[in-house]
Parts: C-alpha cells; sequence; structure tokens
C-alpha cells in the first residue's frame, strides 16, 4: 500500500493516544499537610486539658483559666478572625481586580505599596492608634485586623490574575465571551488558586495579631496572656500562648482545606 | 443554522452561497483600504489592504513574522480595531453589531487549542452554544456530533480536563470549538503550529476532509509555507505592513511567483513543493503491454516486441496487477503468478507519492490502479516532468 493520501486518519489514530489519565491531585506534602495538623492540634489539646485537671493553680489563674471563660475567649477570637478576614476577602478581592483592569491598572504599584506599609506597621501601633480614633471596641480591633491582613490577598489577586495566560483571555473574547464574562469565568477561576493562598496567609496573619485585640477591649485569647503578663504568672502566659497556637495551627489547616475545596478541578 | 453534520449543511440565511449546489455555508469577507496603525510607531502594522476571501475556500495568510498577518486576522473579528477601512462579512459591515455578537458568529481556533483548563472537554465546546443560548439537548447533541467529526470518542473523552489529553486531541478540541455554533466564517491563528509534524501533517488532513464536507469560510494564518501550499484553496503572500505580494492559488503562486520576494519566501524546491500538489489522476498514463496470469508466455513476448516494450504488467484474472517482469524473466510456458510484491500506486497518491515509489522500482516508473484495485497504466518520470513543466506553463499565464 502506498496510498498514504487517502489512508484513513482513524487506522493512526492510536499514535496520538492520551496520556493516562492523571488524578494526581493530592501530592504527598499536601496529604502531610492536611492530616498531620489536626493530628497535632488534638494531641496538644489533650496535654493541656490533663495539665489545666491536675495543675494546682492561684485565684486569678484559675479565673482566667475557667472553661467557660476559656470557651468564650476562643469564640471571640474565632469570630474575630473570621469577620476580619471575610472583611479582607471583600476588600482586597475585588480592588485586586479592579487593579488590574483598565486604565486603574496604573495605580496598582501604589496600592500595594501603600498595603505593604498596613502590613508593614507594627500591629499594636494600628491597633492603639485606630482605637484613639474610632474607639474601643470588636469593631475597631476587626478594622485594624482587615487594614493588617489586606496585603497578601489584595497582592496575590493581582499576581492571580495577571499571570494568567492572555492568549486564554483573548480566546475567550475571540469566542464571543464579554470582559465580565471572561473575568468570571475564565480569569477568577483561574487565579483562585493564587488568590486563596493569599486568604490563607492573611488568615494566619490575623489570627496571631487578633491576640492585640484586648488592648482595646477587642476581645479573644489575648486576655489571658494580658492576665499572665501584667500579674507576672507564667502558668497563665504559657496556657494563653499555647491555647493561641492550636488556634493558629487549626485555623492554617482549616485554610488549607479551603484552598483545596476552591480549587478548579482540571488544574 | 444547521447541526447536522452527516449532512451537506443546507446554506443558512447568512451564507454567501454562490448555488454551486448550495453546498457553501461560508460566507464572503471582504477587506477594503484596512489600516491599522498602532500610536507611536512609525510605519502602520497594516497599510491598506483591500482583499476578497471567497465564500466556502480557505485562504492561507502567510509572510515572515511581524508582516502583520495576524493583526489582519484579528480585525477580522475586531479583536483588533482597524484604524481605517470597512471589512464586510457576507456583505454587511462588522462595526454593525456588538463585538461580542459578531465574534459568537466566528469561529476562533488558536494555537495549541488554547481551551479552558479549568473546564471540561464538553464544556470548552459548549462555550459558544450557550451564549447562543441554546437548550441542553441541542448543546449536548451538538458536542457528541463536533466530537466525532474531529475523531475523538465522545463517550471517552466528554468529561476530560484539557490537561488529560495530549496535544493534538488539545487541538482538535479547540477545532471543535471554533466550530461549535457553526459559524460560516473560521478564523485560525497557527492552528497547528504546537503540535509535532506527524500529528500536525493528520491534523491538517482532517481539516481538509471536514472541509470538504462543511465549506465553510477559513482564513487561517501560519508561517508555514508548506502547510499553506497544503490547506489553501489560495495563498496570501504579505510583505511587511500587509502588502500583499501576490494572492492566487498555491499552483500559480509555486509556478510563477510574482516578486522575488514571493520566490526567495517560498524558497528553493518549489517544483518539488508542487508534486505534493498534484495528483496522479493529472498525468497521463502510459499503457505498456499487459498480460494475464495463465496466458502462454511466448504469445506474450511476440505482443509486446512488436509494441516495443521490454517489460510488461501481469495482471491477474480480475484485472489486478500482480506483477510487472522484464521479458526475459518470462520463463517457462505459461505466465505464472509472480513472487515478488509489486507496489501500486492509488490514481488519488500525490505525485510525491508516486516518486517515491517511482524511485525504488527497477522500471523508473510505478503501477497505477483506480478503484479495487483495477489496472489503469503505469506512471513514469518523463510523464511526471512534463506535467510539472505544463503546470509551470499555465501559471505563467
Amino acid at each position: 500500500m502506498t496510498d498514504l493520501a487517502t489512508a484513513p486518519a482513524s487506522t493512526v489514530e492510536q499514535v496520538d493516544a492520551p496520556p493516562g489519565r492523571k488524578r494526581r491531585r493530592l501530592d504527598r506534602e499536601t496529604t502531610l499537610m492536611l492530616v498531620v495538623p489536626p493530628i497535632l492540634v488534638v494531641l496538644a489539646f489533650i496535654g493541656y486539658v490533663v495539665w489545666r485537671q491536675n495543675a494546682t493553680l492561684t485565684g486569678a489563674e484559675l479565673e482566667q483559666l475557667k472553661w467557660s471563660q476559656v470557651w468564650s475567649l476562643i469564640g471571640q477570637h474565632a469570630r474575630l478572625t473570621f469577620v476580619s478576614s471575610v472583611l479582607v476577602v471583600l476588600v482586597a478581592v475585588p480592588l485586586g481586580i479592579a487593579l488590574t483592569r483598565g486604565p486603574i491598572r496604573k495605580f496598582s504599584p501604589f496600592v500595594v505599596a501603600f498595603a505593604n506599609a498596613g502590613q508593614g506597621a507594627p500591629s499594636v501601633g494600628l491597633i492603639v492608634l485606630l482605637a484613639i480614633w474610632l474607639g474601643y471596641g470588636f469593631w475597631t480591633a476587626v478594622i485594624s485586623l482587615t487594614v493588617y491582613g489586606l496585603l497578601p490577598v489584595l497582592r496575590n489577586t493581582i499576581t492571580g490574575l495577571d499571570g494568567i495566560d492572555p492568549t486564554l483571555v483573548e480566546a475567550g473574547r475571540g469566542l464571543g465571551m464579554s470582559s465580565t464574562a471572561v473575568l468570571l469565568r475564565v480569569e477568577l477561576p483561574l487565579a483562585v488558586p493564587v488568590i486563596m493562598a493569599g486568604v490563607r496567609t492573611a488568615l494566619v496573619l490575623v489570627v496571631g495579631t487578633a491576640t492585640l485585640a484586648t488592648f482595646i477591649n477587642g476581645g479573644g485569647l489575648g486576655a489571658i496572656l494580658q492576665t499572665g503578663i501584667s500579674l507576672f504568672l507564667p502558668k497563665l502566659m504559657v496556657a494563653g500562648a499555647v491555647l493561641v497556637a492550636l488556634l493558629a495551627l487549626l485555623i492554617e489547616w482549616l485554610g488549607r482545606v479551603l484552598e483545596l475545596v476552591a480549587r478548579p478541578k482540571g488544574l | 443554522m444547521t447541526t447536522d453534520l452527516s449532512k451537506a449543511p443546507e446554506p443558512t440565511d447568512s451564507s454567501g452561497s454562490t448555488g454551486s449546489g448550495g453546498s457553501i455555508s461560508g460566507a464572503e469577507i471582504l477587506l477594503e483600504d484596512v489600516v491599522k496603525q498602532y500610536p507611536g510607531q512609525k510605519s502602520p502594522a497594516v497599510g491598506s489592504l483591500s482583499l476578497t476571501i471567497p465564500a466556502g475556500e480557505i485562504v492561507m495568510f502567510v509572510g515572515p513574522s511581524g508582516c502583520g498577518k495576524t493583526t489582519s486576522l484579528k480585525m477580522i473579528n475586531r479583536l483588533i480595531e482597524p484604524t481605517s477601512g470597512t471589512i464586510k462579512i457576507d456583505g454587511e459591515d462588522i462595526r454593525g453589531k456588538s463585538e461580542t455578537e459578531l465574534r459568537r458568529k466566528i469561529g476562533y481556533v488558536i494555537q495549541g487549542g488554547s481551551l479552558f483548563p479549568h473546564m471540561t472537554v464538553e464544556k470548552n465546546i459548549a462555550l459558544v452554544p450557550k451564549l447562543l443560548g441554546w437548550d441542553k439537548k441541542r448543546i449536548d447533541e451538538r458536542v457528541d456530533e463536533l466530537l466525532d467529526l474531529v475523531s475523538l470518542d465522545p463517550g471517552r473523552y466528554r468529561k476530560r480536563y484539557p490537561r488529560e489529553l495530549s496535544g493534538g486531541q488539545q487541538q482538535r478540541v479547540g477545532v471543535a470549538r471554533g466550530l461549535a455554533a457553526d459559524p460560516p466564517v473560521i478564523l485560525m491563528d497557527e492552528p497547528f503550529g504546537a503540535v509535532d509534524p506527524i500529528t500536525r501533517q493528520r491534523l491538517q488532513d482532517e481539516l481538509l476532509s471536514i472541509q470538504r464536507e462543511l465549506r465553510k469560510t477559513i482564513v487561517c494564518v501560519t508561517h508555514d509555507i508548506d502547510e499553506a501550499i497544503k490547506l489553501g484553496d489560495r495563498i496570501l503572500i504579505l510583505q511587511e505592513g500587509a502588502q500583499i505580494a501576490q494572492y492566487d492559488t498555491p499552483e500559480v503562486v509555486l509556478g510563477a511567483p510574482a516578486t522575488e520576494f514571493v520566490a526567495d519566501f517560498i524558497g528553493s524546491g518549489s517544483s518539488l513543493k508542487q508534486l505534493s500538489l498534484a495528483r496522479v489522476s493529472e498525468v497521463e498514463l502510459r499503457k505498456p503491454t499487459t498480460a494475464t496470469v495463465g496466458e502462454r508466455v511466448a504469445d506474450v513476448k511476440q505482443r509486446a516486441e512488436a509494441a516495443g516494450d521490454r517489460s510488461v504488467v501481469v495482471l491477474d484474472e480480475r484485472g489486478r496487477p500482480v506483477g510487472w517482469p522484464w521479458l526475459r524473466q518470462l520463463k517457462g510456458d505459461t505466465v505464472l503468478e509472480p513472487t515478488e510484491d509489486l507496489v501500486n500506486i492509488d490514481l488519488r497518491s500525490t505525485l510525491n507519492d508516486a516518486l517515491d515509489t517511482m524511485l525504488s522500482s527497477s522500471h523508473g516508473g510505478a503501477v497505477v490502479t483506480g478503484d479495487r484495485d483495477q489496472y489503469l497504466g503505469v506512471v513514469v518520470f518523463d510523464a511526471v516532468t512534463e506535467h510539472i513543466r505544463s503546470l509551470e506553463e499555465e501559471a505563467r499565464d
């Protein structure tokens, strides 16, 4: 047979066989980071409980480490973290999108510099300054934490959107999608992994910094530390630090889960 | 709009059907004095391009990089707005409707497929039909149909993500996506640039066979002159600033390059390139003496000597060639079926393939067969060179 020109394409189809379906969504590191932290947190917390039930505590220590008190402080701390983080996303993502569009684009270095300064400023200073201006309380703490956590999400939103292959955007436009449709259905989904990495960073920043909220009556686990420091009660200091660390680990882990869940399939 | 690809598409309202059996589903594209001048650049990227792209044809835009071929292409679907000039599709000015509306009626196929990695094959293909508001059932049917058309099994590939496909398969899906809403015009930007040569050749063949069925107007940018020659009904060769160096059929471009630039661009061996354009059917076949298996050798020799032939083509009882022995190789009483294999070429083969066979034959020719391997004659070197000469003369006229 020399008739190559009319040989049906199907007979040679197999040459173009697909690379086996790869379902490698979780690599080793990701799996470890998903499994290990919750186990560590649970073990450490059990350790804390054992210590708490057996330690001889003074009046002030007992007052601060009462279970009802501890749970309410954890609740406050978590609430501070979540409210601030949600605000961070609500502000930083649209801002980041705006800063990658059309004429506003040229302002993006300035805004990023500003956000950089927001994060660079000492967090205690930021909280105290805002409190002088806005008064004490939960919401002032939330606002300062939001300012503090803005940068990673903003920066990652901009990086994520800028990092998308421009031919994909052009493909979307060329197929007849409006620019909004391209943004919502192509650009944002593709930028989600990078944005979510920023969100996780922001969560960790915020959960740590929320410890300072107690200085302006914002609540949170900082109260235990503050009492421990001001009355010099080392047991309180350590207990407070351990609880904050455990909560931070747990929230970081939640961030990872969120990142994984939000990641579009196929990437 | 037709969605049934198994039948020849009916001409749609928007088609520029020229009445040739109503099989053309493409539309004519007209460019008039189209200019694209980027601010801050001395010379225009595209300087006054006027061009008619006939309905139902494949027109290849070729030229060196930076010649403005891609810019010219993207002005047709308004990804780039011309500075001045008019572009009409099927007689309608493309500025008459919104960009997005225009683009949904123009297929767009990009290098490597440019599939959206977070969407399945199915969702990638269904994108434009969804934008056009087709109902789910129609979209599903269309996706299956298109996957069939580009030789991918719908059951296997619908739900896959692009990264689970090979480069060639991604490109196929890209073509399917471009065809999804059955647009009269399809723009292709270096469609097969990112795949290996073997896959590229197959994709090109598939595109040609799809085009035979659909008869769209296809405008395709490439930097590969061989691809242009193979795919194009016409080739537009552009020089810097999208100056037309030549716009003609591949035969004419190869046979009579308009300028030195074109000749340089085609490169050496344009006659060799002609060989992949011409088919054996275009060449005059010689009819040497034939013999049938079982005939008396003496009779055959007598006939051959009378005709001045030193070899005979041996056919079996159903008229299929089985051997091509020299007379001195015919021994015994009756003609036997030769033992060695005879390599035949089909009447539809390109001269390129024919020459390949001829070169390995001791006769300096090749036996040509038609449908069901029926013997038709012999193609020889002289006939091929004669044909190339006549093609060149034709092109010069």
